[in-house]
C-alpha cells in the first residue's frame, strides 16, 4: 500500500516543528551559559594579576591583595578529599559491580550510595560538622573540610566505577577465568585497565563537582584570612572568600570574588575537557 | 517435512522432475529400438536416433540443477544424497539413450540383409527382459521404493545369462552360414548393448538403494558365470 | 545363490543415537551430566566422550545447551552461583565436577576461547605473556620465545612480529581472536574449547581461524561450539547434534552429514527446522 502525499506532508512538518523546539530550548540553555561565561570572563579578568598568586587575602578597605591562602587551602583539601574518595569510591565500585552480584547487601549499598550521591552537600557539611569539629578535633579545621569534600565525591566516584566496569563484557572476564586467572588479578589487571578512561573521567567529574562546592566547608573549614598549611587549624578556601566578599560593600574584596568565580569556572572547564579526552580515547570495538 | 527454505524444496523437486522425464525418455527409447530391430522397422530406427539429442539435452539439465544445488545451498545429508544419485542416475539414463541410439543404427542395416527371423526373436525376448528390469528400476525411483531397487539388483543375472545364450545360438549361425556373418556380428552387439542397460539399471538400483538408506550395497552380487567368450 | 541386502534403517522422530569411541582415545569422558541454571535444566543426562587430538563440534538450535555443555567443561560456570552440574565429566581418569578440584589448574589444563575476540587492554606481547606469568617464571628469552612459538602456531606471528609492543586491541577482530588463541595456547593446555569463534568474524578471518584450528588440531583437543554447519563438518571428526539440552545424535562428522542417524539431527543439518 502506498503511503498518501498528505501523510508524508503532515508527518514533515510535525518533524519541523519538533525539531524547531529542540533547536529553541537548546539556544536557551547555551545563551544563559554564555551570559554566566561572559559576566565572569568580562568581570575577572580586568583583576587578574600576579599578587592574585602571591598574596594573601587583604583586609577590607585595604587595596592590592590576593587569593594565595585561599588557592593553597582549596588545593590542599581537595587533595585530601580526592585521596580519601579515589580509595573509596573506586574499591566500593569495585565491589558493587565485581563482587556483590545479585546479593542483599550489596542492593542496600547501591541504594544508599545513590541517596548519598544526591544529598544536600548543606547536610554533608552538618555532618561532618557534628562528627569532628564538635565532637573529634574541637574546632575547625582542613582536615575536616577535606573530609566533608570527600563524602561528596566519593558517591560520584563509586558510581561510575560501577558503571564503567558493568559496561565491560562478560566474555572478557570470563576469558581472564578461564585462563585460570584469579577474580581479584582479573579485576586488577584486566578490568581496571579496560576501565581505566571511564573511571578516570568519573575521578574528575567528582573533582569538578567538589571544586566549588561552599556549603560543606562553611561548617568545616570555616575560612582563614592569613596563610596556613596547618590541615589541623580552620582553612582558607576560594567558595568561602567568594561567599563572603562577593556580598560586601568594598570594591577591592569584589574583585577578588570575581577573580576567584573565574577561577574555579576555568579549573572546572579544563577538567571538564580533560574528561572529554579520556572518554573519547579509542576505546575496543 | 519441509525446509525452512521453500525454495530449496521447489529446486530439489524440480531437479527430480527432470530426472524422472529422462527415464521415461530412456525407457521409451530402449523398448522401440528393439521394437525397430524385431520388427525391421528402419523409420521407427530413425525416430530413435533423432530422440537421442534430447536425452543428452536432459541429462546435461539435471546435471545443471544438481550443480546449482551443491554451490547454493551446500545439501547435505539425504539431500546430498539425493542430489548426487540425481547426477548419477541421469548419467546412467543418458548412458542408455546412447546404447539404444546404436542398437537403432544396426537396426538400419540388419533391415537390409535376409531376415534371421529365429536369432531376431531371441534377441527381442532379451530385450523385453531388459525393458523390464530398466522400468522396474525406474518404477523403484518413482516411487522410492527400496525393495524394488534390490529386486532389480538381485535379478541381474538373468540378464547375463540370456547373453550367453544368445552368444552360443550366433556362434552357431556364423559357423552354419558364413553369409549371415555380418548381420550375426551386428546382432550380437545388439545383444552385448541390450546386456549393458541390464547393467545400468542395477547401476541404477545400486544408487537409489545408497540415496535412499545411505548404505551402499556391497554384497556379493549373484553373478552368471562369466563369460568365457569376450 | 540368494543373498540379502543390509536392511535399511527405519527413522522414528524420538531416536537417540550416540555412537561410542574407543577408550584408548578418548581424552574427555562425560558420564550423565545433568546441568542447571537455578531451577531450570539446561543439559539432560548428557552422555558423550571427546577423542583425543581431534575436533568435535557441538551443534544444535540456539539454546540446545551447546554453549552450556562447553562451559561445564571448564567450569566456568562455578563463577555464578546458582549454577549446579551433576554427573561426571573425567579428564584423563580424573573426575573435573568433583569437589575440591584446583580450578586455577584445571583452567590452565583447558583453554577457552569466546565467541567475541577479548583481547586484554595491554600490549600484543603482555597478552600472551598473561597467562604464562600466572603459571611459570620464566626468564626473558624463554618468555619470549613462548611468546613467538604460540603467536607462530595461532597463524598471526607474521602479522603482529613488528608490532609485539602495540595495543591488542588495534588488532582485526579476525587478528584479535587468533591472539585469543594464542593466548590460550601459550599457556600449554592440552584441551581448547571455542564457543563460536568466528560468529563476529568475516568469512576471510574465519577460514583463517578454521585453518589455526585444523593446524592445532595434531596436539590439542579441541571441542568447538558452531552455528554454521559447514564450519562443522569442514573442521570437526566427531560431531554432537543437541536439541533441548539433550544429545540427540554423536557420531563421526562424515556419518553425520552424509547419512545422519535420527530424523531430529536429519532436519536440522538439512535445514528444515531450527
Amino acid at each position: 500500500m502506498a503511503v498518501s502525499a498528505s501523510r508524508i506532508a503532515s508527518r514533515q512538518i510535525a518533524n519541523l516543528v519538533f525539531a524547531g523546539f529542540c533547536i529553541l530550548f537548546t539556544a536557551f540553555a547555551l545563551a544563559a551559559l554564555a551570559a554566566i561565561l561572559w559576566s565572569l570572563a568580562s568581570q575577572g579578568i580586568g583583576g587578574v594579576n600576579l599578587a592574585i598568586l602571591t598574596q594573601d587575602t587583604p583586609a577590607a578597605g585595604s587595596t592590592g591583595g590576593g587569593l594565595r591562602n585561599a588557592i593553597v587551602g582549596s588545593i590542599l583539601m581537595g587533595v585530601e578529599a580526592m585521596s580519601i574518595a579515589i580509595v573509596v569510591g573506586v574499591l566500593a565500585g569495585t565491589w558493587l559491580a565485581e563482587y556483590s552480584g545479585q546479593s542483599r547487601y550489596g542492593s542496600l549499598i547501591r541504594f544508599l550510595n545513590d541517596v548519598l550521591l544526591s544529598a544536600p552537600s548543606i547536610l554533608v557539611g552538618l555532618f561532618v560538622y557534628q562528627l569532628l569539629v564538635e565532637r573529634t578535633i574541637g574546632h575547625f579545621s582542613g582536615i575536616a573540610g577535606g573530609v566533608a569534600l570527600a563524602l561528596i565525591a566519593a558517591p560520584v566516584i563509586t558510581r561510575t566505577t560501577e558503571d564503567v566496569l558493568n559496561l565491560q563484557p562478560t566474555a572478557l572476564r570470563e576469558s581472564g577465568i578461564a585462563l585460570g586467572t584469579p577474580v581479584w588479578t582479573v579485576t586488577r589487571s584486566i578490568l581496571w585497565r579496560a576501565a581505566g578512561s571511564g573511571m578516570l573521567t568519573g575521578i574528575l567529574l567528582a573533582f569538578a563537582r567538589i571544586s566549588g562546592e561552599t556549603a560543606p566547608l562553611l561548617f568545616t573549614a570555616l575560612g582563614n584570612l592569613n596563610f596556613s598549611t596547618d590541615m589541623m587549624q580552620p582553612m582558607a578556601n576560594l567558595p568561602k572568600v567568594i561567599f563572603d566578599f562577593a556580598l560586601s560593600a568594598d570594591d577591592n574584596w569584589r574583585r577578588l570574588a570575581w577573580v576567584g568565580s573565574l577561577l574555579i569556572a576555568a579549573t572546572v572547564l579544563a577538567i571538564t575537557i580533560i574528561a572529554r579526552a579520556f572518554a573519547k580515547e579509542p576505546n575496543r570495538s | 517435512m519441509e525446509h525452512t527454505v521453500r525454495a530449496y524444496d521447489d529446486e530439489l523437486d524440480a531437479m527430480t522432475g527432470e530426472l524422472a522425464r529422462m527415464g521415461g525418455l530412456a525407457e521409451a527409447e530402449v523398448a522401440d529400438a528393439i521394437r525397430a530391430i524385431a520388427r525391421r522397422d528402419v523409420i521407427l530406427a530413425e525416430a530413435v536416433i533423432n530422440r537421442d539429442a534430447r536425452l543428452d539435452a536432459l541429462e546435461l539439465d539435471v546435471e545443471r540443477k544438481a550443480i546449482r544445488l551443491i554451490a547454493l545451498r551446500q545439501p547435505v545429508a539425504d539431500d546430498l544424497r539425493r542430489t548426487v544419485a540425481a547426477m548419477k542416475i541421469a548419467s546412467n539414463l543418458e548412458r542408455c539413450g546412447d546404447l539404444a541410439k546404436n542398437i537403432a543404427k544396426r537396426a538400419v542395416v540388419i533391415a537390409e540383409a535376409d531376415p534371421l527371423t529365429p536369432l531376431t526373436s531371441s534377441i527381442e525376448r532379451m530385450g523385453i527382459l531388459v525393458t523390464h528390469r530398466l522400468k522396474d528400476a525406474l518404477d523403484a525411483l518413482a516411487s522410492r521404493e527400496i525393495d524394488r531397487a534390490v529386486t532389480v539388483w538381485r535379478r541381474d543375472h538373468e540378464v547375463d545369462e540370456h547373453y550367453d545364450a544368445i552368444f552360443r545360438e550366433l556362434l552357431t549361425y556364423m559357423m552354419a552360414d558364413p553369409r549371415t556373418i555380418t548381420a550375426c556380428a551386428h546382432l550380437l552387439f545388439v545383444a552385448k548393448n541390450l546386456e549393458r542397460i541390464g547393467d545400468h539399471a542395477t547401476n541404477i538400483a545400486e544408487i537409489l538403494y545408497y540415496e535412499i538408506t545411505g548404505v551402499e550395497l556391497v554384497e556379493e552380487r549373484p553373478k552368471a558365470d562369466a563369460l568365457r567368450a569376450p | 545363490m540368494t543373498t540379502i541386502a543390509p536392511e535399511a534403517p527405519r527413522v522414528h522422530a524420538d531416536d537417540v543415537s550416540v555412537a561410542t569411541i574407543d577408550s584408548s582415545r578418548i581424552k574427555l569422558d562425560i558420564q550423565g551430566l545433568d546441568f542447571f541454571y537455578g531451577k531450570g535444566q539446561a543439559l539432560k543426562s548428557v552422555s558423550m566422550s571427546v577423542a583425543r587430538n581431534s575436533v568435535t563440534a557441538l551443534i544444535g538450535p540456539s539454546g540446545c545447551g551447546k554453549s552450556t555443555l562447553l562451559r561445564t567443561l571448564n567450569r566456568m560456570y562455578a563463577l555464578y552461583p546458582g549454577q549446579r552440574a551433576t554427573g561426571r565429566i573425567m579428564l584423563d581418569g580424573e573426575d573435573i565436577l568433583r569437589n575440591g578440584v584446583n580450578l586455577a589448574m584445571l583452567r590452565a589444563k583447558i583453554g577457552m576461547v569466546f565467541q567475541k575476540p577479548t583481547p586484554f587492554p595491554m600490549s600484543i606481547y603482555d597478552n600472551v605473556a598473561f597467562g604464562v606469568r600466572l603459571y611459570e617464571n620464566l626468564s626473558k628469552s624463554e618468555l619470549a620465545d613462548r611468546i613467538e612459538e604460540s603467536l607462530r602456531r595461532a597463524a598471526l606471528w607474521d602479522e603482529v612480529k613488528d608490532k609485539l609492543h602495540a595495543s591488542g586491541l588495534g588488532l582485526s577482530g579476525g587478528q584479535q581472536q587468533r591472539l585469543c588463541v594464542a593466548r590460550c595456547i601459550a599457556v600449554k593446555p592440552e584441551i581448547l574449547l571455542l564457543d563460536e569463534p568466528t560468529s563476529a568474524l568475516d568469512p576471510i578471518s574465519s577460514a583463517k581461524l578454521e585453518e589455526t584450528v585444523t593446524q592445532l588440531k595434531s596436539d590439542y583437543t579441541i571441542v568447538i561450539v558452531t552455528h554454521n554447519l559447514g564450519q562443522a563438518a569442514r573442521l570437526s571428526n566427531y560431531t554432537g547434534f543437541m536439541y533441548l539440552g539433550e544429545l540427540v545424535e554423536f557420531g563421526e562428522t562424515a556419518g553425520m552429514f552424509t547419512k545422519p542417524v535420527t530424523k531430529r539431527a536429519s532436519d536440522y543439518i538439512t535445514g528444515r527446522f531450527g
